[in-house]
């Protein structure tokens, strides 16, 4: 398994939302890059992402990983958020069968899972509708 | 560059082989694939392998598998490419061997999957998938394809009747096919009423857990007439190409690009069109998959990938036969050996050797090869000489 330093090292992007904006081209990115894909740019400016945004596609996971297991069924979806950057994220605090594409979401800061009963909880963000 | 053929293939019954270690399973392919070619050595061999060390905690399995197989001290490289490793160390032999640095290689794939747990499988799965930014957040692997599958249905209409036509095919074929992990049919109300795993892909829209190996040898094609064991079979075209790693980076989810590229280099290597080709086999590690194959490879217009399945013209006696091995879904899915096996396939068609499953004068082949949720792909196109 992996250590806590894992998640410690992604703070910004995990835990503030932060990505970078190319600076030539205005495309946000996250996580931040080093490199624009398009463009092949280095000139970057680092951003916080916006916070709401809509489902692009979802599904509703029955089988899960051990971690996980205690959610099911909970809901997954490709997310656009208002400034054009797509996330993966559970959607949580919502019944899966009222989900489709188009609903409306804010990201919000929660825990994910924890490792094991002694373990460090791991935090991120999920997704609620709005 | 020199061109290139395929004189031998190998490989076993697919399935639960709680019997034999990841190195005998590679060993008795390889074994097969020199017998049928018959060739007295190799000068070199790649093994696609995704996650030997996840799933059987060993790594190195070059040197091993060159050990085992009594062939040291030549070079043996281990290829990583996820599920698509297969088809890229058919590739890295396919280029060893048209470069003139060697004349027989072997590429061969393998997997054991079984010896660990259905949880500790769709981990080592799951790695395939961006850890970081996917994984972590709750999806799985079937869950990236079932986003995949509601926004085809979503923008074009794909049902779930479609979906299921896909698997209900693969098992027809699958059951002619000795090789195959699940040798039987299945009904569209068994696929309709399977478990619901991802929303809206169910139990039997998923490829299997498997253990298995499969390996060919190639040749520069000028020396493929002295091993007159079978006809031999050209290399015409192959492409390779990678893509954004997570799904969600990729503009349209349900577009593969990866395949389209592969696709279109291999088209373009071996002067093909999709009208020319008589027999394929493609990647459906879930029903959605080979819908959205068919149309990045050009058997259906984008969006239209869906009635493929279930009007038959993806059947044998089809207009285009997919996955006349049962694909994934009933050969199995050793994820290192998939892309191998694939080769094989088509070789078989071309040599005539299918039997139930031959496809009538079937003349010129392809494979389509694919890693995570569609990040790595390979394609092939085989011809008879």
């Amino acid at each position: 398994m992996s250590t806590p330093a894992r998640y410690w090292r992604e703070i910004p992007q995990r835990y503030r939302y932060e990505g970078n904006k190319c600076k030539e081209t205005g495309e946000i990115f996250f996580p931040p890059r080093l490199v624009n894909p398009s463009t092949k740019s280095s000139n970057f400016e680092k951003v916080n992402l916006e916070t709401e945004g809509k489902i692009i596609t979802y599904t509703v996971i029955h089988v899960a990983p051990a971690h996980f297991r205690d959610l099911v069924p909970y809901a997954v979806a490709i997310v656009e958020l208002n400034d054009g950057v797509r996330i993966t994220s559970m959607i949580a605090d919502c019944d899966p069968d009222d989900l489709k594409a188009g609903t409306k979401v804010r990201i919000e800061f929660r825990k994910i899972y924890e490792v094991g009963d002694a373990g460090i909880i791991c935090y991120g963000y999920k997704c609620v509708p709005t | 560059m020199r061109d290139v053929a395929i004189i031998g293939v190998g490989m076993n019954k697919w399935g639960e082989l709680w019997e034999k270690s990841l190195r005998d399973i590679f060993v008795e392919a390889a074994l097969k694939a020199i017998e049928d070619a018959g060739v007295d050595h190799i000068d070199s061999m790649y093994i696609g392998n995704m996650s030997s060390g996840l799933f059987v905690g060993q790594e190195h399995i070059g040197a091993l598998m060159a050990d085992y197989l009594g062939v040291t001290p030549i070079p043996s490289t281990r290829i990583e490419s996820a599920c698509a490793s297969g088809g890229a160390a058919v590739r890295q032999a396919f280029i060893e061997v048209a470069s003139g640095m060697s004349d027989i290689v072997l590429a061969g794939g393998v997997e054991k999957m079984l010896d660990v747990d259905g949880n500790d499988a769709t981990a080592a799965l799951a790695t395939a998938a961006d850890q970081e930014y996917e994984v972590y957040n709750g999806v799985t692997f079937p869950g990236l394809y079932a986003m995949i599958a509601r926004l085809h249905m979503d923008t074009y209409g794909t049902t779930q009747e479609q979906l299921a036509a896909v698997s209900v095919k693969n098992h027809h074929n699958g059951n002619l096919n000795p090789n195959a992990q699940y040798q039987f049919e299945v009904t569209t109300e068994q696929v309709l009423n399977s478990i619901m795993v991802c929303d809206p892909l169910r139990l039997l829209d998923c490829s299997p857990i498997t253990d298995g190996a499969a390996a060919v040898i190639v040749c520069p094609l000028e020396m493929a007439m002295n091993y007159k064991n079978n006809p031999a079979v050209k290399i015409a075209g192959i492409g390779q190409a990678s893509d954004f790693l997570a799904l969600h980076h990729r503009k349209d989810p349900s577009w593969l690009k990866v395949v389209e590229i592969a696709g279109m280099q291999a088209y373009k290597m071996a002067g093909k069109e999709p009208k020319d080709i008589d027999v394929c086999e493609v990647h459906d590690c879930f029903s959605i998959a080979e819908i959205c194959v068919v149309e990045a490879l050009g058997f259906a217009e984008k969006g239209q990938g869906g009635c493929m399945a279930s009007t038959g013209r993806t059947a044998i006696g089809g207009e285009i036969p997919v996955n006349t091995s049962g694909g994934l879904k009933s050969k199995g899915h050793p994820v290192g050996a998939t892309g191998v096996a694939q080769v094989i396939e088509i070789v078989e068609q071309l040599r005539g050797q299918a039997g139930e499953r031959q496809v009538h004068n079937a003349r010129t082949g392809m494979t389509q090869n694919m890693g995570g949720s569609g990040a790595s792909g390979v394609c092939q196109i085989l011809e008879a000489v």
